[in-house]
């Protein structure tokens, strides 16, 4: 895991984290296999030949609100404002890019205090078939700048049915702050992939919160490099995977600048048949990135049998002089015990079930300080657990077969 | 509360445990009763079996009742689920309280308390209720807010514990070794929360403990001895001093029922 050389030799890359070909142009990457490192637990026919980047057949309508002072463009294909952060590292990111037809930007002035958030609603009105799949294509290009020493929330709100490739692009300035929020509330039977890639400028920070709750499948690429020293990112995320959903979230945090830190939390439900999440937290720490503070954990709670976690951090670490650097995974079935005691105050199996998956998301959701986001979340999540059926019994939930991750451990520990 | 006199009756209770080697008999034949209003001290010898009673009793399903009966006012507990029988009336101060991470004490309190009594309590009784109630607890408002025994010291779980019991206002209430691991100002405190439920009258108290310090705070009825999964003898108070002269020896001893090796576990 780490090389580090003491004689100013060029350190040697391990490898732990992958560097991928970055271009804007689709054919420079290659058609997955789906044997490739980066797709392997990605099921692609269900990704509805977005890898090979049809012509848009339906679409995802973008609103923006947003407070006085901050602008909002459409900008053109053309435009040198898009790509600056972004360069995609895939063909889906690629061709998103390609066909978007040029970008909604939100920028946010020089020291701007936003009282309110910016809310960017994005809609996917695409028909549905008779079989409930999105049938329509959709791009999206996505710019946001926050100017230096602002602060701002910026909300994106995924909404609706379609099969989406949309790419975000976040610059926070320097000495800026941003709390940014991507909500994937999707109808059932929508695709979404999507790269996010975030730059944080010196002395800038970066309070995310990825939340994926709908979708049929649903693949998130978070990036963050840092422009300076004094960087701060912290990346958060919740996902609940219900049957048959396929939530994937393949996180990658460079440390190039010296003195940046990193914190990296991801929070899972899982239920039902074939529900299938997937954590990848990828790591970078450059051999000039000294005084790095880096940690990065995903927890993954399995609510029943036959749903599937994928939990796999990776750090590489080409540098000693760092302040610290670590991860943990783990992925666990509920915690009987805590059950029992909830049970032994009266409180009957499924509220004691939603308590404890509550409080097991309360630690990331309640970081979020948009009431009505984090209400909806909340309540959106209470609902999903309500539909258990009510007379299922705790031995029922205890008594399921195995889950595989990359940990194990009880969930919560 | 109704005028009745809630009774717990358990009757040649015998319970197993699943170990590696198959199932394993801890409770070989145990007979208590235990009346509203009482108090009643069960101690022994690590490996006795006064955990897996108390634990038998609130319906762990890591015990396996094999034969005999726990009814309380005639129902059979036995044939409850742990919810149904905390809200007919049983509670069970956990030796070892679970943390719930993220679930905040009002919360947890409130969820209970709607379950045992029926119903939601009205928010401005309820809050001046458990107000006082930790305030005889002394314990900082702030705890509130803290997730269940979430980062508590030994001390703060005993007395959350204790304020459980003060809020549910059970008919009996099992106390598993509350005692054990408190200071002495600790004790004092959890005693007199204890004391407080006691003095109303209307809990029948099980008090399980090793020591026979706590019964220098709270003075029970009845002790009754347990060795080797039974009760081996019963008395007044009289009988708890007896044992903090001379111990359990004479029980694990004399009539070759001492504890098999490693019985330790199951303490």
């Amino acid at each position: 895991m780490v090389v580090i050389d003491a004689t100013g030799r060029p350190p040697m890359a391990s490898g732990a984290v992958p560097r991928p070909v970055r271009s804007r142009n689709p054919l420079d990457h290659g058609v997955p296999t789906g044997r490739e490192e980066a797709w392997r637990f990605t099921p692609l026919r269900r990704l509805r030949g977005l890898l090979a980047g049809p012509d848009a057949d339906g679409k995802v309508s973008v609103t923006v609100s947003a407070p006085a002072g901050v602008a909002v463009e459409q900008l053109d294909a053309a435009d040198p404002r898009i790509g600056r952060v972004l360069t995609p590292a895939d063909r889906v990111a690629a061709f998103a890019m390609a066909r978007a037809g040029g970008a909604t930007a939100v920028t946010i002035p020089a020291e701007a205090a936003l009282a309110e958030p910016v809310i960017v609603h994005l809609h996917g009105e695409s028909p549905r078939t008779a079989a409930g799949a999105a049938a329509g294509v959709a791009y999206g290009h996505l710019s946001i700048e926050v100017g230096p020493f602002a602060s701002a929330t910026v909300v994106l709100d995924h909404t609706g049915s379609a099969t989406y490739a949309g790419n975000v692009e976040v610059y926070v300035g320097h000495g800026a702050s941003l709390t940014f929020v991507s909500l994937q509330d999707w109808d059932a039977g929508a695709v979404h992939v999507g790269a996010h890639a975030y730059s944080i400028g010196r002395d800038a920070k970066l309070r995310s919160f990825t939340v994926t709750l709908g979708g049929d499948l649903v693949r998130l690429n978070p990036t963050v490099e840092y422009r300076g020293p004094g960087g701060d990112a912290e990346l958060n995320g919740v996902f609940f995977t219900d049957a048959g959903q396929h939530q994937e979230h393949r996180l990658l945090v460079t440390h190039t600048p010296r003195s940046c830190r990193s914190r990296v939390t991801y929070k899972g439900a899982l239920r039902g048949d074939a529900a299938h999440s997937v954590w990848i937290g990828d790591v970078l720490i450059e051999a000039d990135a000294v005084d790095t503070d880096t940690y990065e954990l995903n927890r993954n709670l399995v609510l029943t049998d036959g749903a599937r976690a994928d939990s796999v951090p990776n750090l590489e670490i080409l540098t000693g002089e760092i302040v610290g650097a670590g991860h943990a995974s783990a992925t666990g079935r509920f915690d009987d015990e805590a059950l029992f005691y909830l049970q032994s105050r009266g409180i009957p199996p499924a509220e004691a079930r939603r308590l404890v998956v509550h409080g097991f998301f309360a630690e990331v959701i309640d970081r979020i300080q948009v009431t009505e986001v984090r209400d909806r979340i909340m309540a959106t999540v209470s609902g999903r657990l309500g539909e258990t059926p009510a007379g299922d019994s705790t031995e029922a939930a205890a008594g399921a077969g195995a889950v595989v991750g990359a940990g194990a451990g009880p969930a919560g520990a | 509360m109704t005028a009745a006199v809630s009774t717990l009756e358990i009757r040649n209770l015998h319970v197993s445990v699943e170990t590696e080697e198959g199932p394993r008999e801890i409770l070989r034949g145990v007979d208590l009763t235990v009346r509203k209003g009482e108090t009643h001290a069960i101690m022994g010898p690590n490996g006795s079996g006064k955990s897996t009673l108390s634990y038998s009793i609130a319906g762990h399903p890591k015990y396996t009742v094999t034969d005999g009966s726990i009814t309380l006012d005639g129902e059979d507990v036995l044939a409850m689920g742990v919810d149904a029988r905390a809200r007919a009336g049983i509670f069970l101060a956990m030796q070892y309280p679970v943390e719930i991470p993220g679930v905040s004490v009002s919360n947890f309190l409130r969820s209970s308390a709607t379950a045992v009594r029926g119903e939601a309590p009205k928010l401005r009784t309820w809050v001046k209720e458990v107000k006082a109630s930790m305030e005889a607890l002394e314990m900082d408002p702030a705890f509130a807010e803290r997730g269940v025994n979430e980062g508590f010291s030994g001390g703060e779980k005993k007395r959350h514990e204790i304020l459980q019991m003060a809020l549910l206002k059970p008919k009996i209430a099992v106390l598993d070794e509350t005692d054990s691991g408190l200071d002495v100002d600790a004790l004092r405190i959890v005693s007199g929360g204890i004391e407080a439920v006691r003095a109303k009258g209307e809990t029948g108290i099980l008090l399980i403990t090793h020591y026979t310090r706590i019964l220098r705070y709270i003075k029970p009825e009845f002790v009754h001895v347990m060795a080797a999964g039974r009760i081996v003898d019963e008395g007044g108070p009289e009988l708890a001093a007896v044992l903090e002269d001379s111990g359990y020896d004479r029980y694990v001893k004399g009539d070759g029922a001492a504890a098999p090796a490693g019985a330790g576990a199951v303490s």
